[in-house]
C-alpha cells in the first residue's frame, strides 16, 4: 500500500539515488535501532524492511482546542479497528494521546518524520486555533498552535479537519469566542494546501477513517462539497434517511421524552431535532457497531456537525426545513397492480402518476441543487 | 428536583461502563507502556509466557498460540521499520524491570484490551446513542423511552444486549486486568514507596438508588492525611459539608487578579503572563476542601470506600494487595496504595466494583420496569430570583462538580471544578503544592534525558490535559523539559 505515487513512497530510494551511500544508510539505520531501544543488530533488518517494504503511509496528528474525543472515536472503531489501523495501514508517528514517548523524545520523532516525509504525510488536526492575543490560548511545548500548524500544513500532502472545532470552530467558537478559535482551513486559506473536513461532534469514526483509506487506496481525496466535506458522508441531510421520517411526513410528533408519541417513536421535530437542516449519515451509519444513534434513544439531533446550527440554536427549538419533499399521500410512482381495476381507470391513473412524478422530479432536482447536490 | 428511577438506572449503567472503559485504556494503552517494554517482548519465549499466564489466572487466551501471535505482529511492526506511535517511547530504558516474557504476557492483554474497549463502549453507545459524546440527557431524565412493545425504544432486545456486554467486560476485568496490576504492582514494588503527594482525599457518593439523591450504591467523602480513621462521609447530592468547603486560588493561574473564592463567587477573567515559578505559571485554578489540597480519582475513590465499609471495594482490594503479596514474597498492606503504583491498581480496582454495581443497576432496572414503571422524565420548572445550585458526580478521573447562579432564568456565573484541576492545579494561595507537584517530590530518575519515572508518576494521575515537567538539577540548570501526554 501506498500513500500516492511511487517516488514519493520510495523515499529511501530517493536518498540512495540521491548520493547516501549504502554505509552511510546501514549507519542511520543502526542509529535509529538504537534510538528505537533495539540493539544494533536490528540495523540491517530495518534497512532491509525500508528499502523492499512497502510504506505505510506517515501521519501526524496535531491537537489544538479539542476535548480529544474524536481520537476517543477512533478507538470505538472495528473495521477496521485501532490496532489494525496503527499496526498495518498507517505510520502514526505523531500523537499527543497516543505516543509512547513524551516531551523531547516525541518532538524529535515528529521532526524526524516530517523531515523525511515532507509532501507525503498526512496531517490531522483535531481542535480549533485560537487566534486572539497571538494564540496564547492553546500552546505546545512552548510554541502556539497556530505557529505549529503554519509550519507544519505546507509541509503535509493533505490536511484533515478530524472534528466540528478543526473543521468550523466547534465549542470553542461559540459566542463570545474569548479566545478567537478559529477553524484551520480559514488559517490555511490562500495556500493551495488541500483541506478536507470532517465535522462532527466527534465524528462518526467511519468518516474519518474512511476518508483515510480513501486516500490509501485510491491515491486521491474524496469528492467533497463547498464545505470541503466528503459528499460519500455529508452528502445528504439526516431527516432524508431518518427512520422516524414516516412519522413526520404524517404528521405524528412526540411532545415531550416520555409521553405516549415518543413511547411509540414518533419524530422528535417538536423537541427540536435538528435533522432537517444538519447534513450528516448519522441516520444511515450508524455509531459505534450496534445501531443506535441520538434519535434512536429518542433525543433530537442537535446538528453538532453543522456550522451555524450545533452550540448555536438552542437544543429544543424547532429546526428550519430546509428540504421540503412531498407529503405521504402523494401518489406512488409505480401504478397499482390492484385486482379489478378498468383499463380505463389504469390509464388515467397512470398519467395522473406521470403528471406527478414530473413535477415532484423537477421541484426535487432544484433543491437538490440548491443544496449543492450537483 | 427528582429524577425518576429508570433515568437513574440508565444514567448509572452509563457511568460505570464509561468509567471501566476510561480506566481500561488509560491502564493499558496510556500507562502500562511506562512499565511494559514491548521491544524486550520480541526476545521472549512464547511458551513460557503462556504458562506465566496460565499459573495467574483462569484467562481462556493465555494460550502460546495468543502469546506467539502478539509476537509475530511485532516482528512486523519492527520489521516495517515504522514504529510509529512506539517510535518516541522508552525502550530498554535502565527503569524497565520486566522480564522478556512477562512483557509479551502484557503486550498480548493490550493487544486484546483494544478489543474488550470496544465492547464496553458499546453499552454507553445503546443507552447514549453514540460514544463519546452521549445524547439521551435531559434536565430531568433521560429520553430513553421504554416499551417493551415498541420497536424504536429500549425494549427486551436491547436490554439484552446490555446485559450480555456487562458479562463479557466482567471476565477480563476479574481475569486479566485485576491480575495484570497486581502483577506489575509486585514486580515494581518499590514504587509504592514513591508519589504519594497530597495524601488528603476527596470522593463523592454515585449511583444514586432513589429519585433524590440520598441513598447511593458507591459511597464517599474525604479522609485527611492518610488516616482512614478520620473518614467523614458525603452523604447525599445537597451536602453542605462538600458545598461550603470548595474554593479556588488564582494566586499563581494565569487570570486577573489574586483571590481565594468560594466557586459561586468566582470570575474567569484569563491574563497570560507566561511562565513565573515564583508568580503565575498555570492555567489551572487551584481548588482547596477545607483551605487545603486534595487529590481525587480512582485512589481517593478507593480509599474512601473502603473506609465507609463497602463490602465490593474491601473485597478487591484486598483480593489485588493479597496477589501482590504473595507474588513480591512480603506482606502489602492498605498503605501501599498511596502511591504511584497503588493509584494505578486503584484504578483497576475500581473496574471491578464498577462491573459489580453495573449488574445491580441493570437488575433494578428490570426489577422496576416489571413493576409497570416507565417514567423517565420529570419535566423541569426553573424557579424565579437568584438562585444558587451545584451537582456532583465521581468521574473515571476523580469528583466533578459543577457550580451554576442563576438569575431571573438566566445563568449569571457557571464554574466547573474538574478532576484533573484538583490534581494538576498549581500551589494554592498559601503556597501549598498541588497534588501533581507534590507527587514528584523523591522520585528517581535514572537517566535525567529519559525522564520515564516522572511520566509513570504522572501518569498515574491519567491526565486529561498536557502539562509540563521542566527537570532543573540542583544548580538550577534546566536539565530538561518533558511534557506530559
Amino acid at each position: 500500500m501506498k500513500c500516492c505515487d511511487s517516488t514519493h513512497c520510495d523515499f529511501t530510494q530517493e536518498s540512495i539515488a540521491g548520493g547516501v551511500s549504502r554505509r552511510d544508510f546501514m549507519k542511520v539505520c543502526s542509529a535509529a535501532a538504537v534510538y528505537m531501544g533495539l540493539s544494533e543488530s536490528f540495523g540491517p533488518t530495518i534497512a532491509e524492511a525500508a528499502t523492499t517494504a512497502a510504506r505505510r503511509p506517515p501521519v501526524i496528528w496535531l491537537s489544538g482546542q479539542e476535548c480529544t474525543g474524536c481520537t476517543e472515536s477512533l478507538l470505538r472503531a472495528s473495521h477496521p479497528s485501532i490496532g489494525t489501523l496503527l499496526l498495518d495501514l498507517i505510520s502514526l508517528d505523531y500523537s499527543e494521546t497516543l505516543n509512547t514517548g513524551a516531551g523531547h523524545q516525541a518532538e524529535e520523532f515528529r521532526a524526524k518524520s516530517i523531515e523525511e516525509n515532507t509532501g507525503k504525510f498526512i496531517l490531522v488536526c483535531e481542535g480549533s486555533i485560537p487566534v486572539k492575543d497571538g494564540g496564547i490560548y492553546c500552546k505546545v511545548a512552548g510554541r502556539t498552535a497556530l505557529e505549529i500548524l503554519k509550519e507544519t500544513a505546507p509541509k503535509a500532502a493533505a490536511v484533515i479537519s478530524f472534528g466540528s472545532c478543526a473543521a468550523w470552530g466547534g465549542v470553542p467558537s461559540a459566542d463570545p469566542n474569548p479566545t478567537g478559535a478559529t477553524p484551520v482551513y480559514k488559517i490555511l486559506e490562500g495556500t493551495g494546501i488541500p483541506v478536507v473536513n470532517i465535522p462532527g461532534c466527534p465524528p462518526n469514526p467511519y468518516n474519518f477513517l474512511s476518508t483515510v483509506l480513501y486516500y490509501v487506496t485510491f491515491k486521491k481525496l474524496p469528492e467533497l462539497d463547498d464545505k470541503l466535506r466528503p459528499k460519500f458522508a455529508y452528502g445528504r441531510l439526516i431527516h432524508e434517511n431518518c427512520e422516524r421520517r414516516p412519522h413526520f411526513d404524517a404528521g405524528r410528533f412526540a411532545e415531550k421524552f416520555g409521553d405516549e408519541g415518543h413511547r411509540k417513536g414518533y419524530c422528535l421535530y417538536k423537541l427540536g431535532c435538528k435533522g432537517p437542516e444538519t447534513y450528516n449519515n448519522c441516520s444511515t451509519l450508524r455509531f459505534n457497531d450496534v445501531g443506535t444513534w441520538p434519535v434512536n434513544t429518542g433525543h433530537p439531533c442537535f446538528g453538532c456537525s453543522e456550522e451555524g446550527v450545533g452550540f448555536k440554536a438552542p437544543l429544543h427549538s424547532p429546526a428550519e426545513v430546509l428540504y421540503v419533499t412531498p407529503p405521504a399521500e402523494f401518489v406512488s410512482a409505480p401504478p397499482e397492480k390492484g385486482k379489478g381495476a378498468s383499463a380505463l381507470a389504469a390509464a388515467v391513473g397512470g398519467a395522473a402518476v406521470g403528471a406527478a412524478a414530473v413535477a415532484v422530479g423537477s421541484n426535487l432536482g432544484k433543491k437538490d441543487q440548491d443544496n449543492k447536490e450537483n | 428536583m427528582e429524577v425518576p428511577l429508570n433515568a437513574q438506572y440508565i444514567r448509572n449503567m452509563i457511568m460505570g461502563a464509561h468509567a471501566t472503559h476510561d480506566h481500561i485504556v488509560h491502564f493499558y494503552h496510556l500507562c502500562a507502556l511506562d512499565w511494559v517494554d514491548i521491544v524486550s517482548a520480541l526476545e521472549a519465549d512464547p511458551r513460557e509466557s503462556a504458562k506465566i499466564g496460565q499459573s495467574l489466572s483462569d484467562w481462556k487466551r493465555n494460550s502460546y498460540q495468543e502469546m506467539k501471535g502478539t509476537q509475530d505482529r511485532l516482528k512486523g511492526l519492527v520489521n516495517s521499520g515504522q514504529l510509529g506511535i512506539y517510535g518516541s517511547g522508552y525502550w530498554g530504558h535502565p527503569a524497565m524491570k520486566l522480564s522478556p516474557e512477562v512483557n509479551l504476557l502484557a503486550t498480548t492483554h493490550y493487544l486484546q484490551a483494544l478489543e474488550i474497549q470496544v465492547e464496553i463502549n458499546k453499552i454507553v453507545a445503546l443507552l447514549g446513542s453514540k460514544t463519546p459524546h452521549i445524547q439521551n440527557l435531559a434536565v430531568g431524565g433521560v429520553t430513553n423511552a421504554i416499551n417493551l412493545d415498541s420497536p424504536d425504544t429500549l425494549n427486551m432486545e436491547k436490554l439484552f444486549h446490555i446485559k450480555t456486554l456487562i458479562d463479557k467486560v466482567d471476565d477480563f476485568v476479574k481475569q486479566v486486568a485485576l491480575v495484570d496490576v497486581a502483577a506489575i504492582g509486585a514486580f515494581y514494588a518499590e514504587w509504592t514507596g514513591y508519589g504519594a503527594g497530597v495524601t488528603n482525599y476527596l470522593s463523592t457518593p454515585d449511583m444514586p438508588m432513589d429519585t433524590k439523591g440520598t441513598v447511593f450504591d458507591l459511597p464517599g467523602g474525604y479522609i485527611p492525611a492518610a488516616d482512614i480513621s478520620k473518614f467523614q462521609p458525603i452523604t447525599d447530592f445537597n451536602d453542605s459539608y462538600f458545598e461550603d468547603n470548595v474554593k479556588e486560588s488564582i494566586k499563581h493561574a494565569w487570570y486577573d487578579g489574586d483571590w481565594d473564592r468560594h466557586p459561586y463567587k468566582e470570575e474567569t477573567v484569563p491574563k497570560y503572563s507566561d511562565f513565573d515559578d515564583n508568580g503565575k505559571y498555570s492555567w489551572v485554578k487551584a481548588p482547596t476542601f477545607l483551605g487545603e489540597p486534595a487529590q481525587v480519582g480512582p485512589l481517593a475513590n478507593i480509599l474512601t470506600m473502603f473506609a465507609a465499609g463497602h463490602k465490593p471495594t474491601q473485597k478487591y482490594a484486598t483480593q489485588v494487595l493479597e496477589t501482590v503479596s504473595s507474588l513480591a514474597g512480603a506482606k502489602v498492606g492498605i498503605d501501599a496504595l498511596h502511591s504511584t503504583i497503588g493509584r494505578i491498581a486503584c484504578r483497576v480496582i475500581r473496574c471491578a466494583v464498577l462491573n459489580d454495581t453495573m449488574n445491580n443497576q441493570w437488575t433494578a432496572l428490570v426489577n422496576n420496569i416489571a413493576k409497570g414503571d416507565t417514567t423517565i422524565f420529570n419535566e423541569p420548572v426553573f424557579p424565579k430570583g437568584v438562585q444558587e445550585g451545584f451537582g456532583i458526580h465521581e468521574a473515571p478521573r476523580g469528583i466533578l462538580s459543577h457550580w451554576i447562579v442563576i438569575e431571573n432564568g438566566k445563568i449569571k456565573n457557571y464554574q466547573a471544578v474538574v478532576p484533573s484541576t484538583w490534581n494538576a492545579g498549581p500551589r494554592n494561595d498559601k503556597d501549598d503544592l498541588g497534588p501533581y507537584e507534590a507527587s514528584l517530590l523523591d522520585n528517581p530518575v535514572a537517566d535525567p534525558e529519559k525522564p520515564l519515572e516522572v511520566l509513570r508518576t504522572l501518569h498515574s494521575f491519567d491526565p486529561c490535559l498536557a502539562c509540563a515537567i521542566h527537570l532543573v538539577d540542583k544548580e538550577h540548570n534546566e536539565v530538561v523539559r518533558v511534557k506530559v501526554l
